[in-house]
């Protein structure tokens, strides 16, 4: 049986099509303004790349901030069942996963059979989440991958004032111009949202295998930055900003449509959902 | 290819005021706030408890150099330095480095002291944003802080939350205000509690061709929504002032005023037992006149002695 | 006088409530808090007070939402230490760690 899974989130679209859990195709691409389109075109490019079409999918599940959004769509499903059972696929030890993309941070305690046993969100503030990183990045004047790289050089740890992704941006600006090494700033940037995104962590527990995935998974700074804060080691899967999508598929060939994930603040994102 | 002057499209214009109805050299007392901010800076001379003279004008590079700049600024042409000062208190970010003053004391306690002058002893309720902070303030009637609550952690709901639009739709800070509410409808407002991702909003409303007056009526409202939660976490007693550089701002408080269902105070500035020329004051100044009250208060209670030189 | 040492962001309202009127500085709190965020130090509020008061250090402020989960705060199965450690109840915690990680 061939899926797709679409993970719509707020600056990337991910889609991932498998048949019989082997992967077909993975494409991804900006979300940009009209998410609706971006999430059309980019599964069109999926198709393609796995040269099959529309009618060849049995089913297909959407999940991210915006899965809503995909009106083609079978199912849709919250963020965390998604990662659950993406990662359960890619590292069936895994216990607690991290997903942190550009808008949204999680932390999700996960059963072996990749059941959502709990979970801990960082969302509407940037300084949880990539966008802090990419905000940094601009700041430096560097790419976030020359970023990554920059911060393993650091030898020594400088904390950072600013708990917000613009005042950040002024107190990088300033350490700049008090001739702070750089790999020491990048190492700051990664240390201080490593630091609020361990903390959310700690809320759900921390057993291992500890995954990361979503979009920051790609950053090997900021990686070496949570396993210092949470003292434990931390795998990252190849392509771990797919691994939503592929859940989203696990999810579509198991036939799961919806999913009532146990934890308070779901029932808030729900309702935000509505607005959006 | 000639470089455009960077224009600064969200600070306010500096200003220096002097009472002409003061000869500070028959008076008594003369006592000296000098509230250094992150973003900006003030100073506020009263000479008897009356106000003589401010300034208030761009932080400098450092907070001494910052606090030259302000009290030189409000001494010009009066003839009289800082050695005539009594005492002097500094106050705000940058208050423990303020080379001429003799004791420091938090914006907060200056803010209720100054809004308690500057509005009247009916004052129960402040709310203070400054370049970088928010500030929500219960008083009583002599202006002692009963309650107060501080953001200075998320840009939203502070100056630098409007510099990033402003800075956006490179439109200077004293016109959103009035463009605000050139609009044929009140748009809803941006949805987005963080300016990072209210930026992203506001970026997709101007590719959607939204008129520009109806996004900045849309962001004040967002703004004036972010200082309600605030003010409604702390409770708002009636009566209420709001002062810094937001409350220049009208495509705020008319917003803000509407959500609450009260009306902001108007300032008093004919204080019955004191005469005095009938000019509005700067809402930035509310932390210098506090400092100054409090300057004041410290002497006449024999807390402290005069430093008085000349 | 109520102090509301913390933040409140999109996020939640993120709050340690220090009643000074209640504080008699006997440092409890201080000794008690597994992350060390409290101090005793003179009253910054009231220029007037000569005793002092127990404050949240400045560096925790802006970052209180984390420093204050471990200990759950409102919906934990016992009150945080310094809660628990105060006598005359003048601590307190806003509803923000509780409504969004409660069980």
């Amino acid at each position: 049986m061939i899926v797709a899974g679409i993970d719509v989130g707020g600056k990337n679209v991910h889609v991932v099509i498998t048949k019989n859990s082997t992967i077909l195709a993975k494409v991804g691409g900006p979300t940009g303004i009209n998410k609706a389109k971006a999430a059309e075109q980019l599964y069109e490019e999926a198709l393609k790349q796995a040269g099959l079409k529309r009618g060849d999918v049995t089913r297909v599940v959407a999940t991210g901030s915006s899965g809503s959004r995909v009106t083609f769509a079978d199912g849709v499903i919250p963020d965390a069942a998604a990662d659950a059972r993406g990662v359960i696929q890619l590292i069936p030890s895994a216990r607690t996963v991290i997903d942190v993309g550009a808008e949204e941070g999680r932390a999700i305690k996960i059963s072996p059979e990749g059941k959502v046993l709990d979970f801990a969100i960082n969302e509407k503030c940037a300084a949880g989440t990539g966008t802090f990183v990419d905000t940094m990045a601009r700041a430096l004047e560097v790419s976030v991958e020359e970023m990554a790289k920059l911060s393993l050089q650091s030898t020594r740890s400088i904390p950072m004032n600013a708990q917000c992704a613009v005042f950040g941006e002024s107190e990088v600006v300033s350490l700049i111009h008090q001739k702070t090494p750089r790999p020491d700033i990048a190492r700051a940037v990664h240390d201080a949202i490593a630091g609020r995104i361990g903390s959310v962590a700690r809320i759900v527990g921390l057993e291992k295998d500890v995954v990361m995935i979503g979009g920051v998974a790609n950053n090997a700074g900021f990686v070496e930055s949570l396993k210092r804060d949470i003292g434990m080691e931390v795998k990252v899967p190849s392509d771990p900003d797919f691994a939503g999508a592929l859940g989203a598929a696990v999810a579509a060939a198991a036939g799961v449509l919806a999913e009532k994930v146990e934890a308070k603040v779901v029932e808030k994102e729900k309702i935000e959902e509505g607005k959006a | 290819m000639v470089e455009a002057k960077k224009i600064e499209y969200w600070r306010w214009p500096e200003s220096v005021w002097v009472n002409p109805a003061i000869d500070w050299r028959k008076s008594k007392i003369i006592t000296t706030g000098v509230d250094i901010g992150s973003v900006s800076s003030k100073c506020v001379v009263m000479v008897d408890g009356a106000l003589y003279a401010y300034s208030s004008m761009r932080t400098g590079s450092d907070s001494p150099d910052s606090a030259w700049k302000v009290v030189n600024a409000a001494l010009k042409d009066t003839g009289m330095t800082v050695d005539n000062f009594d005492y002097c208190i500094g106050t705000g970010y940058g208050r423990v480095n303020v080379p001429m003053a003799q004791q420091t004391i938090t914006e907060i306690a200056c803010h209720a002291r100054g809004a308690n002058w500057m509005y009247g002893s009916e004052v129960r309720t402040v709310m203070d944003m400054g370049g970088q902070d928010c500030k929500a303030i219960r008083c009583d009637d002599r202006g002692k802080v009963l309650k107060f609550m501080m953001n200075d952690k998320c840009a939203a709901g502070t100056g630098r939350g409007m510099e990033v639009f402003a800075d956006l739709i490179r439109v200077p800070v004293w016109e959103i205000g009035p463009r605000s509410f050139q609009i044929e409808k009140e748009p809803p407002s941006i949805s987005s509690t963080c300016v990072v991702f209210a930026k992203t909003e506001v970026v997709g409303l101007l590719q959607e061709g939204v008129p520009e007056n109806e996004i900045m009526a849309a962001y004040c409202a967002a703004m004036a929504h972010r200082i309600l939660e605030l003010l409604n976490r702390l409770g708002v007693e009636d009566k209420f002032a709001i002062t810094g550089g937001i409350a220049k701002n009208i495509g705020v408080v008319k917003r803000l005023e509407k959500e609450l269902g009260k009306k902001t105070m108007e300032q008093v500035w004919v204080r019955p037992d004191m005469r005095e020329a009938k000019i509005p004051f700067d809402t930035m100044i509310a932390g210098g006149i506090g400092a100054a009250l409090f300057s004041l208060a410290m002497l006449e209670r024999g807390k402290v002695k005069s430093a008085r030189k000349a | 006088m109520q102090a509301f040492y913390g933040f409140k962001d999109g996020s939640g309202d993120w709050f340690l409530i220090l009643d000074t009127d209640k504080c008699n500085a006997c440092g409890k709190c201080v000794e008690v808090c597994p992350a060390k965020a409290l101090k005793i130090a003179e009253d910054e509020y009231d220029p007037f007070r000569e005793e002092p008061v127990a404050k949240v250090r400045d560096e925790e402020r802006k970052k209180l939402r984390y420093t204050c989960a471990p200990c759950r705060p409102g919906y934990g199965e016992k009150p945080p230490p310094c809660v628990a450690a105060c006598e005359f109840g003048a601590i307190s915690h806003s509803e923000g760690w509780k409504l969004l990680y409660g069980r």
